[in-house]
């Protein structure tokens, strides 16, 4: 059955049919309406859900569950992020599967309300201290926002790693169409190492410290082999009328929506355009980059974000210099009209 | 009597100072555990400060959290296993200044778990700092000339500010400068796990505790100190037991 649901609201009942038994968040814009759809659904369901007090208290809340194998979500935007971003680091540390939204807004600081892409880097590069990797899934349409929450939660038990799905204001504040399979079945994993306080078994321990250097070494390698298994098989990528290109645009998220429009618009003018769009940014799909690096009839890409270029870097290392990569964002809330990225193009091209 | 050791302490040797409190504690809470919870679901939640390997110690279920984030984690833990007895140990610099908020909010919430606070007046493990628990005059190395409340502020009194709170169900502040506060202490332990398991909401006990190393003092002295310096600015007692009027 066909639903009209607001971003937010559609991932939080994603969720839900993907048994996500814990909640713990803080309001902040533009992803408080996930809260609040939590409030009203988790407690009738006989599950956890509880409005902290902050973020730090809101991530530790879902260290503590996630430990004893629940599945857990909590949610925010980015200076809410920027906050659980210790809890983030104990959880990879920990090895604790968690999903985390990040419904972006303009930064630095209070930054705006707006929807924007301010924090690719702080999301895929770490944000918190040590050698982690979060797995970070960018939906473009709400419907994806709903198919890519069921996969983060079984994708972090399966890993039991966190797993963001990184939005911005806009897919958290549209209405769109959305589709629920009504035979979706969450996966039931065996969690061995979760505390439950049973007595009759060896004991367990979720922790993150490794006082020792050599054992915390021989950790920080372990985990390396996981993310390394991620990498190999994880990566998601859409390709867009990319075949047969000349000009490639990289491009994430919902600016990626207006980028596809941009390249239905000059595919129409007759230009050889095409989109490439990372669902995955960490793992990013650097190969998919590369092969179309390699390609002779591939003469650039334009990487479009809704930043300064925080994409920029990934998208020239996957390209590894074989061709050039021009760059055109908005930033502080600002978003990229097709008119502008069609502009953006002809002037490259001249 | 037979003196034994406890069948949920481990065989572990601890890693604290020769005479410090926390060996004390730690038994407290195992004699108690072997006592009255034998058959019971039980998850601690370790914290960071002197007793981050405490999980070692105890042979059940342990889930270690970031600095002062104790109470947070727990209150995700007990919401996960309502049935099984869960407690934070934390020392003062983790509950009474960077966890702060995190144990004023469990507690106003009413969350359903025990805080055993170990009070020494220092941050202990990471050299002997001032602490918000530190007391006035009191000399440690980052209050050089004795902690000025002028300077410095006052000392923190986390019992005292928690009691009028709704959600708080049981409130001591015990020591373990003699065997009659060891005693008074174990007593409370078992009185804050009952509350607990009868689901009353938060419990907290403050213990006062002894750090001979960072203090400068023998064993002997640093229980002295306590009895001498320490009680004249923490009383003692049972603060609040809803269940018991008081
Ligand atoms: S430093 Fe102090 S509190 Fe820490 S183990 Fe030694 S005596 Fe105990």
């Amino acid at each position: 059955m066909k639903i009209l649901m607001k971003g937010n609201e559609a991932i939080a009942e994603a969720a839900l049919r993907a048994g996500c038994d814990c909640f713990f968040g803080y309001p902040i814009t533009p992803q408080t309406e996930l809260l609040q759809y939590m409030a009203k659904k988790l407690l009738k369901s006989g599950g956890v859900f509880i409005q902290a007090e902050s973020e730090v208290g809101a991530i530790n809340m879902a260290y503590g569950a996630a430990s004893c194998g629940k599945r857990v979500m909590t949610s925010s935007s980015g200076p809410g992020i920027s906050l659980k971003q210790e809890g983030i680091s104990y959880l990879a540390g920990a090895q604790l599967p968690c999903v985390i939204v990040n419904i972006m807004r303009g930064g630095p600081g209070l930054g705006n309300i707006n929807a924007a892409q301010s924090d690719y880097l702080q999301a895929t590069k770490g944000g918190g201290h040590g050698d982690y990797k979060v797995i970070v899934l960018a939906p473009s349409s709400v419907q994806e926002a709903v198919e890519l929450t069921m996969k983060a939660f079984d994708l972090a038990d399966k890993y039991r790693n966190p797993v963001m799905i990184l939005g911005d204001g806009m897919l958290g504040q549209m209405m769109e169409v959305v589709e629920f399979d009504d035979s979706y079945q969450p996966q039931k994993m065996e969690k061995p190492w979760a505390v439950t306080g049973d007595r009759n078994r060896e004991k367990r321990v979720t922790n993150s410290l490794y006082i020792v250097p050599e054992e915390l070494e021989k950790h920080n390698l372990k985990l390396r082999e996981k993310y390394k298994k991620i990498k190999e098989n994880e990566v998601m990528v859409e390709e867009y009328l990319a075949d047969d290109a000349r000009v490639i645009f990289v491009s994430f998220g919902m600016c990626a929506r207006i980028v596809k429009s941009a390249v239905n618009r000059l595919r129409q003018a007759g230009e050889k355009v095409g989109l490439v769009r990372p669902i995955t940014l960490w793992p990013f799909p650097e190969n998919e980059l590369k092969s179309y690096a390699s390609k002779e009839e591939v003469e650039f890409f334009i990487d479009i974000e809704m930043n300064l270029g925080q994409m920029l870097e990934d998208v020239k290392l996957s390209v590894e210099g074989k061709k050039e990569v021009h760059f055109y964002g908005r930033t502080g809330g600002m978003v990229p009209t097709i008119q502008e990225i069609m502009d953006f193009y002809y002037s490259l091209e001249k | 009597m037979k003196f034994k050791r406890p069948d949920c302490l481990t065989k572990e040797s601890m890693h604290y100072c020769p005479g410090c409190g926390h060996g004390i504690i730690h038994r407290l809470i195992a004699e108690v555990i072997d006592e009255d919870y034998k058959e019971s679901k039980i998850i601690g939640v370790a914290p960071v400060g002197c007793a981050v390997f405490i999980y070692d110690y105890f042979n059940f279920d342990f889930v270690a959290a970031a600095h002062g984030r104790a109470t947070a984690a727990a209150t995700g833990v007990k919401r996960s296993i309502p049935d099984a007895l869960v407690f934070s140990y934390q020392g003062d610099g983790d509950i009474a200044a960077i966890g702060t908020s995190e144990v004023i909010h469990a507690a106003t919430r009413g969350e359903n778990f025990t805080a055993i606070f170990v009070n020494n007046g220092v941050y202990a493990m990471t050299g002997g700092q001032m602490a918000p628990t530190t007391i006035p005059g009191q000399v440690t190395v980052s209050s050089p000339y004795g902690r000025d409340p002028k300077v410095q502020g006052y000392h923190i009194k986390l019992c005292e500010m928690l009691v009028p709170l709704d959600g708080v169900a049981f409130v001591a502040r015990t020591s373990i400068h003699n065997l009659k506060n060891i005693e008074l202490t174990k007593k409370a332990i078992k009185r804050a796990f009952e509350v607990q398991m009868n689901n009353e909401g938060f419990s907290i006990i403050e213990v006062l505790s002894n750090c001979p190393t960072n203090w400068g003092l023998s064993p002997c002295e640093s229980m002295k100190r306590i009895e001498n310096e320490v009680l004249k600015y923490y009383s003692l007692g049972i603060f609040k037991d809803k269940g018991r009027g008081i």
